[in-house]
């Protein structure tokens, strides 16, 4: 997968969960700051992840996925693994 | 299944606890004994929060103890010790009283967990006027809501969160004459209409008297929610630092030499009373993460912050099980000796769980925002029973009623029965009414009881437990959630004709926010629609107060007489017998 693809995913993913988000995300900002997520909407967007990759994302590693840049990276580097 | 009780023993005990013997304590204490340990005003002047929180240490030989101890998001740590607490207090105090703000009229706090948030708390109690706080994660519409109802004066606020949230609501809001931002100065000055905090505080004295306060001035305004009708505004008064004072003793066990981390945010009133005011009045150091959950971060601050007592809430505690305690092993967390919880019931597998990960139960204890401080808890030296609440503290008699033919009340005894929770009133942190809803706060009270609107049962040995709301208010992450306010916003959708809100079982939250929406007929669901909705909810109300899920649904089910069946909605989604749908309006 693209990291493109990847990107529209996570963003896809957000989409269903915050939809008042709207398409400016910077992507290197925390996403819990800059769209007001709380810790369900945190929980739902991994589980939405997880969903859509395959990708076990357990909970130790929430934090490396904080901005939109960090869930690429991260699942870029677990697709591959895989 | 039944849980095993979690059997104490002087072993399990590494100070002497505050409350040890449950039964001698009940029986010679007195509220007016615990007043005596407080300092009073000086010259007889009265009693103020803020001086027994602040004040009366500023003078003493632990004026260079640490107060405070702020972590920012970004790492960075703000120490303020009791003297200097005093003088930034004074600073705001001083701050409203240039700005003509008058006793008894009220400030409220839109912030994170930042020291701008407790330094305006204290000093706005100092000033006599009232303290309100608003939780950051509300949208503009509970924010309009409750500085309306509160009648707001001044609202202490960050640029961040003014651009976002208030300044659309200016014009609607004309008695909020003062709106100060913290934040750079740069951000403030392109913001009309608004006060630079830290400009008025430098120029402020950091010299202040506490005018006289009678013990029943009002203090701090709590708004919770029913199921009906608008947020509802509870009053507390300054004596309820009696109460704070000595629950915080009993129930949470405060020693001198503690270091104490409440988690919850003074958006809520544990956050409040326990989180500002009731380490203070003991002279202890608190800790305060202006981060949301993580688990490695909170076990970072435990073990570097050598937290002695922490007061969390079930939801965290949950997320912290699913991490599992693998991650734990790797902090050093020996200093911790009391874990206490509060915000829903806190399940069994939890209770036992805090042995298995830091090898100390977790003890849950109950109260709400009318009754301004704990009132049923497993104190330290008690047995646990997993999923009991504990026993009444000292100064508190709980009863469970039944509503009588007649409407009168009475105290059941037989063990095991549920019925409605009751408190006799009289302790100081009992609410003073609703601000401008007599009737309201009237309803409360029955035959000389406090009824609280939760079910339970009390067992033979005098434990208390939960079984549930006896109205549809949500809990969700320990927030208390109107469905009404919910359902109010999702009406003004062009597309909603009927909206009916629940609280859905959830294994994380205890409940999330769902919704049930009838659409007009213009409209047909979709999921473009459902995705519109939730914006729209969640844009208005903040992502804490909105739905987290939305069905559609043909027409939602009401009484004759015009009531939202939230009960049935319920029932149907969690497909249990319907139960009594006498009263139901064919759909």
């Amino acid at each position: 997968m693209s990291d493109d693809e990847i990107k529209d995913l996570v963003l896809g993913a957000l989409r269903r969960i915050a939809p008042e988000a709207g398409s400016e995300i910077d992507p290197d900002a925390d996403l819990r700051e800059q769209i007001e997520l709380d810790s369900m909407d945190m929980l739902n967007l991994m589980i939405a992840l997880h969903a859509a990759t395959g990708v076990d994302i357990p909970e130790a590693d929430y934090p490396k996925l904080a901005t939109l840049n960090g869930c690429v990276a991260y699942l870029r580097e677990r697709i591959k693994a895989t | 299944m039944a849980w095993e009780t979690i059997k104490k023993s002087q072993h399990d005990l590494r100070v002497t606890p505050n409350l040890e013997d449950y039964d001698h304590t009940c029986a010679d204490f007195s509220w007016d004994a615990v007043r005596r340990a407080l300092d009073g005003l000086p010259a007889g002047a009265g009693l103020n929060i803020a001086h027994e929180a602040v004040d009366r240490y500023v003078a003493g030989p632990l004026s260079g103890r640490l107060a405070l101890r702020f972590l920012s998001k970004r790492g960075e740590t703000r120490d303020f010790t009791y003297r200097q607490l005093g003088s930034e207090t004074s600073r705001f105090a001083n701050v409203l009283r240039r700005l003509g703000v008058a006793k008894g009229e009220r400030v409220f706090v839109l912030a994170g967990r930042i020291p701008e948030l407790y330094i305006a708390a204290l000093g706005t109690l100092k000033n006599g006027s009232v303290f309100c706080p608003l939780f950051s994660a509300f949208g503009p519409a509970p924010i309009r809501q409750r500085i309306a109802i509160g009648d707001g004066r001044v609202l202490v606020t960050t640029a961040a969160l003014y651009r976002r949230k208030v300044e659309q609501l200016r014009s609607v809001l004309p008695g909020l004459r003062h709106v100060l931002l913290a934040g750079s100065s740069d951000e403030i000055r392109g913001l009309p209409g608004t006060l630079d905090y830290r400009l008025l505080m430098d120029e402020a004295e950091d010299r202040f008297v506490i005018p006289p306060t009678d013990p029943e001035d009002l203090a701090l305004l709590h708004f919770t929610s029913g199921t009906t009708g608008t947020p509802k505004g509870a009053m507390h008064v300054h004596q309820a630092v009696v109460a704070h004072h000595a629950t915080a003793s009993y129930a949470l066990d405060f020693h001198p030499e503690d270091v104490f981390w409440c988690t919850a945010d003074p958006g809520w009133v544990t956050g409040t009373s326990y989180g500002i005011i009731a380490p203070l009045t003991h002279g202890i150091t608190s800790v305060i993460d202006e981060a949301e959950f993580d688990a490695e971060r909170w076990y970072s601050i435990l073990q570097n912050q050598r937290v002695t007592i922490w007061y969390t809430a079930p939801t965290a505690v949950r997320m912290m099980m699913k991490a599992g305690t693998d991650i734990i092993r790797g902090y050093d967390l020996r200093r911790l000796r009391f874990i206490a919880s509060v915000g829903e019931p806190l399940n069994p597998e939890a209770v036992v769980w805090g042995r298995e990960a830091f090898g100390l139960p977790i003890h849950d204890n109950w109260w709400q925002t009318e009754t301004g401080g704990i009132m049923i808890a497993n104190y330290p030296a008690m047995d646990i029973r997993p999923g009991s609440m504990g026993r009444p503290l000292p100064g508190i008699e709980a009863a469970i009623v039944r509503h009588r033919p007649d409407k009168s009340v009475e105290p059941m005894d037989e063990p095991g029965t549920q019925g409605e929770l009751a408190l006799r009133p009289g302790w100081p942190s009992m609410f003073r009414g609703y601000l401008n809803e007599e009737e309201r706060y009237r309803k409360c009270f029955n035959s000389g009881w406090y009824l609280t609107g939760d079910l339970a049962t009390r067992d033979a040995d005098g434990y208390f437990w939960f079984v549930g709301r006896a109205d549809d208010v949500i809990k969700s992450s320990g927030h208390l959630i109107g469905p009404f306010e919910v359902e109010s916003v999702l009406l003004e959708h062009p597309a909603v004709a009927e909206a009916g809100v629940i609280g859905k079982p959830d294994p994380v939250a205890g409940e999330v926010v769902k919704a049930f929406v009838a659409l007009k007929p213009a409209y047909a669901p979709g999921e473009e629609l459902r995705l519109d909705l939730l914006g729209f909810a969640r844009k208005r109300l903040g992502a804490v107060v909105a739905p987290k899920e939305i069905d559609f649904v043909a027409g939602v089910p009401k009484t004759r007489s015009g009531k939202i069946m939230r009960r049935l909605l319920k029932a149907r989604e969690l497909g249990l017998p319907e139960g009594d749908t006498s009263t139901l309006e064919s759909e």
